[in-house]
């Protein structure tokens, strides 16, 4: 799964600093993401992961150093020992190479569910309006969402939105697609359908994938890399099933106890419960709904 | 009694004229200061200090200078600085520069109360600032901005009446004729009566815009539902279906 | 009339204008400011004790005082009153107009006084009079004293409409020094920069006043 040594990363993080006023967010922060790759940020909110989302889509500035798109520098490159910001216009160029999903879903209200998709593919990317109806109405079949084409945004629930949130994201054919706690704001019922359409699109492309979730069990199923944030820094990384199976450090241990461990028994739905142990763990857990059990090909709940 | 309303019925067509002038003000002055309004309603949100502070006093100065100043300036200063107007023209012009600097404050709340996503999502789709201000923000703001503009509207056909200072023969003009033919009372409550109509006609048209702008926006219903006799609920009634 | 601006004129234009401002322009603003903040309250009141078909018919009072213009209501008042002085007219017709627009702010006022606010009064058995001055009114003005600053300063701004019934205010007495020289540029230009310097600081003022009592909710 990972990137073959030599290649150049889709996304590299570079000595990255964010500081909002006093406050550090991110203090000299490396890592790289491989092309191809699916890595889920994970840790306790305010620990930066949507930060490091923003700064790749260019919605924040950062305070220093550098991020890498696809080995070209995104918002500010070294020429001479300098670091100097480069033009917005290229800022844009390599900006629509990268796609986004928010928690809000911000979609346009001013506009239909297809023009919300078709808008950017035509006015940015230049695609001819026939070309870019036909894709949208295939990435709305593709999300469940065929007949709502000419529905408004707010006429739809939350979770259709977001659907539709993603087909938006998708018309763009992005390289790297960041999502952002997507299922947040979703009623514990509807996160199922979204997280479906999201692995079906993990399997489906080689979209590089960088994203920040609560949903663990999502992240165990989409993504081959973890990493855990703390403070800032990352705190620990590996493939998932290192990771959840067994975590080496403790505040890993910590977090994954506090956001998933079952209220009642204490166990950690991949674990057998402590004091059962030979016993199974409990089959399903009430915070944490299982995206391969509950989710539909058409993710339509009726 | 009677020969109030045979003089108001001898007098009809001039009261109409009147009418007609106050209208070309109000029209006119909503049309200059809409487009006055826009201009330095987005000049006043730039990064750029001295073009913000540029729009900034031209908003603070016109607002705080008084209109019948400014009205003045156009009518009797001009003139003797060899610039000869159309007193039609000065009117709109004070009008139009007056609200406009109002209207713009209007417009640039209204751009800023956008949700923050809305500006986020036209980020994250590499749409160039012109792109996003036409095509995604300012419809959205155009509905917010629509009630408060519906207000300075009025305003607008109120100040209309101080043409009457500057020779212009409008509604108040007219009106103060009509009462050297009638008793004070019937020509002043004619007069009140008829910039009352139309101040009823300017809201009702502006909500009707209001109606249509949050309609585009998928909330409420359309203009024609809104018209219709029978009880509107059906628009709601859509949205919440798909919410379940 | 070589020079296009006067200095010499402007300074003689000077002491003319104050004394409209201050005779006039000033005490118009200030006394009808407070007619209109004690009748915008009294009318907001009302409508909302009043029974229905009442608190309509004032319903319909105000937006037709409200919807017509200041000129025409003054030019009413001044041939309507005959035997009443011009300035004491216009003072009363700035007031009443304004206090139109202030029982609205007062309105949204005591709309936002907490639905348990009342039923408070209520379990207490207070008297009505009680409820309004003990409970309801100062929750209610406190959050109105910005707007009530707003209409002040737009009412100041409209003090030249006097000139319609031939009170001479800061404006008609530059128009009048105009005239009598043959130049207005020097006097009507002071009179807008008068206007700006007192309309300037003063919003900026309610502007503060605005953000603290937010900040303060």
């Amino acid at each position: 799964m990972a990137a073959p040594n030599g290649a150049v990363p889709a996304i590299e993080f570079r000595d990255v600093q964010k500081r909002f006023g006093d406050t550090v967010v991110l203090d000299g922060l490396n890592f790289t993401v491989a092309k191809g790759d699916r890595v889920t940020l994970i840790g306790p909110s305010g620990s930066g992961k949507t930060t490091i989302l923003r700064l790749v889509m260019t919605l924040e500035d950062l305070t220093d150093g550098y991020i890498f798109i696809d080995g070209e520098p995104l918002t500010h490159a070294e020429v001479d020992g300098e670091r100097v910001e480069l033009k917005p216009k290229h800022k844009t160029e390599i900006r629509k190479r990268i796609g986004m999903v928010f928690q809000q879903f911000n979609l346009f209200p001013n506009m239909t569910v297809i023009e919300n998709i078709i808008e950017a593919p035509v006015h940015v990317l230049g695609m001819s309006k026939e070309d870019a109806i036909e894709k949208a109405r295939g990435l709305l079949d593709q999300v469940g969402l065929a007949d709502k084409e000419d529905a408004h945004p707010l006429e739809l629930s939350g979770g259709q939105q977001q659907r539709v949130a993603i087909a938006r994201a998708l018309a763009m054919d992005p390289e790297i697609l960041l999502l952002d706690e997507v299922t947040s704001a979703l009623d514990p019922e509807i996160v199922g359908e979204v997280l479906g359409i999201l692995k079906d699109v993990a399997e489906s492309t080689d979209i590089t994938m960088l994203i920040v979730t609560h949903e663990m069990q999502f992240a165990r199923d989409v993504s081959n890399r973890i990493l855990m944030f703390d403070g800032g820094r990352i705190v620990e990384e590996g493939t998932p099933e290192e990771f959840f199976t067994n975590p080496k450090e403790q505040r890993t241990r910590d977090f994954l106890q506090a956001v998933v461990a079952d209220p009642i028994t204490g166990a950690l739905p991949w674990q057998p419960a402590p004091g059962a142990s030979g016993t199974p763990a409990a089959p399903a857990t009430p915070t944490t709904p299982s995206t391969t059990s509950t989710t539909t090909q058409d993710g339509d709940p009726l | 009694m009677d020969s109030n309303f045979e003089a108001l019925g001898a007098a009809l067509p001039r009261i109409l004229d009147g009418v007609w002038i106050t209208l070309q003000l109000t029209v006119g002055g909503a049309l200059l200061a809409m487009l006055i309004a826009v201009t330095l309603g987005l000049l006043a949100r730039q990064e750029n200090i001295l073009v913000r502070g540029f729009a900034r006093a031209i908003i603070e100065f016109f607002r705080g200078t008084s209109l019948v100043v400014q009205l003045f300036w156009f009518f009797f200063v001009l003139p003797q600085l060899g610039v000869e107007l159309d007193a039609m023209f000065v009117g709109i012009l004070a009008l139009g520069l007056n609200y406009g600097a109002y209207a713009a404050e209007v417009v640039r709340g209204s751009i800023n109360s956008v949700p923050q996503g809305q500006w986020e999502a036209t980020t994250a789709l590499s749409m160039t600032s012109a792109q996003r201000m036409r095509r995604v923000i300012f419809p959205q703001a155009w509905a917010l901005m629509i009630p408060s503009l519906s207000n300075l509207l009025i305003h607008l056909l109120k100040g209309t009446a101080i043409v009457s200072f500057i020779t212009m023969a409008d509604l108040t003009f007219r009106v103060d004729q009509l009462r050297i033919d009638t008793d004070t009372f019937f020509a002043y409550t004619v007069g009140l009566i008829i910039y009352f109509v139309l101040a009823y006609i300017l809201t009702l048209v502006m909500n009707m815009l209001e109606v249509q702008a949050k309609h585009r926006l998928g909330r409420g219903e359309s203009l024609r539902e809104a018209l219709s006799l029978r009880s509107p609920d059906t628009g709601v009634d859509a949205g919440e279906g798909a919410r379940s | 009339m070589n020079d296009i601006w006067n200095w010499e004129l402007a300074w003689e234009a000077l002491p003319t204008l104050l004394v409209g401002f201050f005779t006039v322009t000033l005490l118009v603003t200030v006394v009808s400011t407070a007619i209109a903040a004690i009748l915008g309250l009294v009318i907001a009141i009302a409508r909302r004790s009043a029974p229905k078909p009442i608190a309509a018919v004032i319903r319909f009072v105000i937006d037709f005082i409200r919807m017509t213009p200041i000129v025409v209501q003054l030019l009413f008042a001044y041939y309507a009153f005959t035997n009443i002085d011009p300035l004491t007219i216009g003072i009363a017709v700035f007031g009443i107009h304004y206090s139109t627009y202030m029982a609205e702010v007062y309105r949204a006022g005591i709309e936002s006084v907490p639905k348990g606010q009342w039923e408070a009064t209520t379990a207490l058995s207070m008297s009505r009079r009680r409820t309004w001055v003990a409970v309801i009114i100062p929750q209610a003005v406190r959050a109105t004293v910005p707007a009530l600053g707003n209409y002040a300063i737009s009412m100041f701004k409209d003090t030249p409409f006097l000139l319609s019934i031939g009170v001479v205010e800061m404006v008609q007495a530059g128009l009048v020094f105009g005239g009598n020289h043959f130049k207005y540029i020097e006097a009507i230009t002071l009179a807008g920069i008068i206007f700006l310097l007192a309309s300037y600081p003063t919003s900026l003022l309610i502007c503060r006043l605005e953000k603290r009592l937010a900040f303060r909710n």
